[in-house]
């Protein structure tokens, strides 16, 4: 049984059905990529997770608990975190007040969580009087990241964390995502750039159209002659 | 000694009622910015809603002078603001819980809410009108003034007088204590920050876990408190009439605009530009040339820019400069 997942999910914005029967799940400690077309479904699948939408079918679990019926502020509480693709920071809050409404449902000291933050990226103890507008957008990814942490997640869901980055942030972006790994954490995210996602998640889905398409390794999908043919450019 | 008659003239005048007027607007207008940043909405009913918190001052005030309860030197009202905040304070939440919430649980657009607001004006100033009278109340007590303007004149020998009321001074004091209290409970307390969050960014308070009614709870608290708090100070510094409230929504619309609404400081800023502005330019020059441009030149028509009437025109028309030209506001600086 794995951590965290949601199973033949189905449901739209109110309209027509978004997601079919789509089943996404990640264990702790394990990078899970979602890729797929332009209109496949994949952050409409990551919102449904997170309750963002209602589904019509498809049941949710974290930990074995049906967490389907909870809003999307109970299941923060639940240890699931988000960190949208865009306005994912509070522009006129300082890096450090950013970082701590990340901490907002937390009762007890989290100076700890923020220190190890700023060991995780550094950067944002250097700038953490600065607004978080100000920072370029590599810097604020970091802010997004480092927000979404400070509620000590045991799942991360990243929409497109490098998206509008240059190649070598990008890097960057995705070594600090693999570190967040390294706690323990299960990260489940949705890439644009399908090769490098890739290189770095244990498993991936390819979406299309709302239902899986494809699912395996990292490297299973890398290789997929299909997969590559679709979705790699060859 | 004529420069300095003419700048006791010109503090006396123009400065020292704008410093108090300034401040009577700012935390009208601090008031006007927090709803329209956390409830997202123009609040057409802060006027009237100062109006309803002086109306209580004054009949706690009564209340008190009837069982001789007095401050001395210092007015009643005074004594009388708490009690006003706490039944302003019960009154906005029940506005909001019977009126308000139901829009923003619909998601009505912002055009909406200002809408429903312009009804709920009319509905307090019905309120306001049935409890008190439309008429001119004076509910001051205590001494009127710190320095008298003869007593000025004896004391520094100087033709021109500085007069400073009690109320005057009060008011400064009472603004620059609770706009202390208020930029240290946003910039320093969790719940503040949490507040501003909400400003900024509502998807992501959300995801924060940020309770959006705990946030639009305090908003309305504070509003309360502010709306009480300047309408007294206002009302003990000229008089209460429940119109004049009403009249005062657009300067201090004006003040919120130019300050960047949404923007707490900024409107506060803003509240002494558009006081500066008005008195200003409705200030008749002649006396001040006068003592400064020698006999030659002395004017012989008032040099008034514009009659005190039109007191209302100045706000107006910054107003619309603003929106024109800057519509993020005068104090916002380059943002992304």
């Amino acid at each position: 049984m794995t951590y965290f997942s949601g199973e033949k999910m189905t449901g739209g914005y109110g309209g027509p059905d978004i997601i079919n029967s789509c089943t996404i799940s990640v264990d702790k400690g394990e990078i899970v990529t979602i890729l797929g077309p332009n209109g496949a479904g994949k952050s409409t699948a990551m919102r449904a997770l997170l309750g963002m939408l209602n589904l019509r079918q498809g049941i949710i679990k974290i930990n074995e608990k049906d967490i389907s019926n909870l809003s999307p502020q109970d299941r923060v509480k639940e240890g699931i975190s988000f960190v949208p693709q865009t306005r994912n920071v509070f522009t006129g809050l300082t890096v450090e007040e950013n970082l701590e409404m990340g901490a907002y449902l937390r009762e007890e000291s989290f100076q700890d969580t923020l220190d190890e933050i700023y060991r995780l990226f550094p950067i944002l103890k250097e700038k953490k009087n600065q607004l978080a507008g100000q920072l370029s957008g590599g810097q604020r990814q970091q802010v997004a990241l480092g927000r979404a942490l400070m509620i000590k997640p045991s799942v991360l869901m990243l929409d497109e964390p490098t998206a509008g980055v240059s190649p070598i942030v990008m890097d960057e972006l995705f070594n600090h995502i693999i570190k967040v790994r390294e706690t323990g954490v299960a990260i489940l995210m949705v890439e644009q750039n399908a090769r490098q996602a890739l290189s770095i998640a244990d498993r991936g889905y390819v979406l299309v159209t709302g239902e899986n398409k494809f699912s395996g390794s990292g490297k299973e999908l890398l290789n997929d002659p299909e997969v590559r043919r679709s979705f790699l450019g060859g | 000694m004529d420069s300095v008659n003419a700048l006791v003239l010109f503090s006396n005048f123009v400065i020292v009622p704008a410093l108090s007027y300034g401040s009577q607007l700012a935390l009208g207008a601090i008031g006007v910015t927090l709803i329209y940043g956390i409830l997202r909405f123009a609040n057409f009913a802060y006027g009237d809603l100062m109006a309803f918190g002086t109306m209580f001052t004054i009949l706690f005030t009564w209340y008190f002078q009837s069982i001789g309860i007095s401050l001395g030197v210092l007015p009643t009202a005074l004594l009388a603001i708490p009690f006003a905040i706490v039944i302003t304070i019960l009154f906005s939440l029940l506005i909001d819980k019977f009126v308000f919430s139901y829009y923003r649980i619909k998601k009505s657009p912002p055009v909406t809410l200002a809408m429903v607001s312009i009804g709920v004006m009319f509905v307090i100033n019905a309120v306001v009108r049935i409890i008190i009278g439309p008429f001119d109340r004076r509910f001051f007590d205590g001494e009127r003034f710190i320095i008298r303007a003869n007593e000025f004149k004896e004391m520094t020998g100087l033709n021109e007088g500085l007069a400073i009321k009690s109320t005057q001074v009060l008011t400064l004091f009472i603004t620059i204590i609770v706009a202390l209290i208020l930029f240290w409970f946003l910039n320093k307390t969790k719940t503040g920050k949490s507040m501003r969050a909400y400003s900024d960014n509502e998807e992501l308070s959300l995801l924060s876990g940020i309770s959006p009614e705990r946030v639009v709870m305090i908003t309305w608290i504070i509003a309360a408190i502010l709306a009480t708090v300047a309408g007294t100070l206002y009302g003990l510094d000229k008089s209460f009439k429940p119109f004049t409230y009403f009249n005062n929504l657009l300067p201090i619309f004006a003040a919120a605009i130019v300050g960047g609404i949404g923007n707490p400081l900024g409107a506060f800023l803003g509240g002494y530009v558009i006081a500066f502005s008005e008195i200003v330019i409705t200030y008749a020059y002649k006396k001040f040339f006068a003592y400064l441009l020698p006999e030659s030149l002395e004017p012989n028509n008032l040099i008034q820019l514009l009659s005190t009437d039109y007191k209302f025109a100045v706000s107006f028309s910054i107003l619309v400069i603003v929106l024109l030209f800057r519509p993020s506001g005068i104090f916002k600086g380059r943002d992304s």
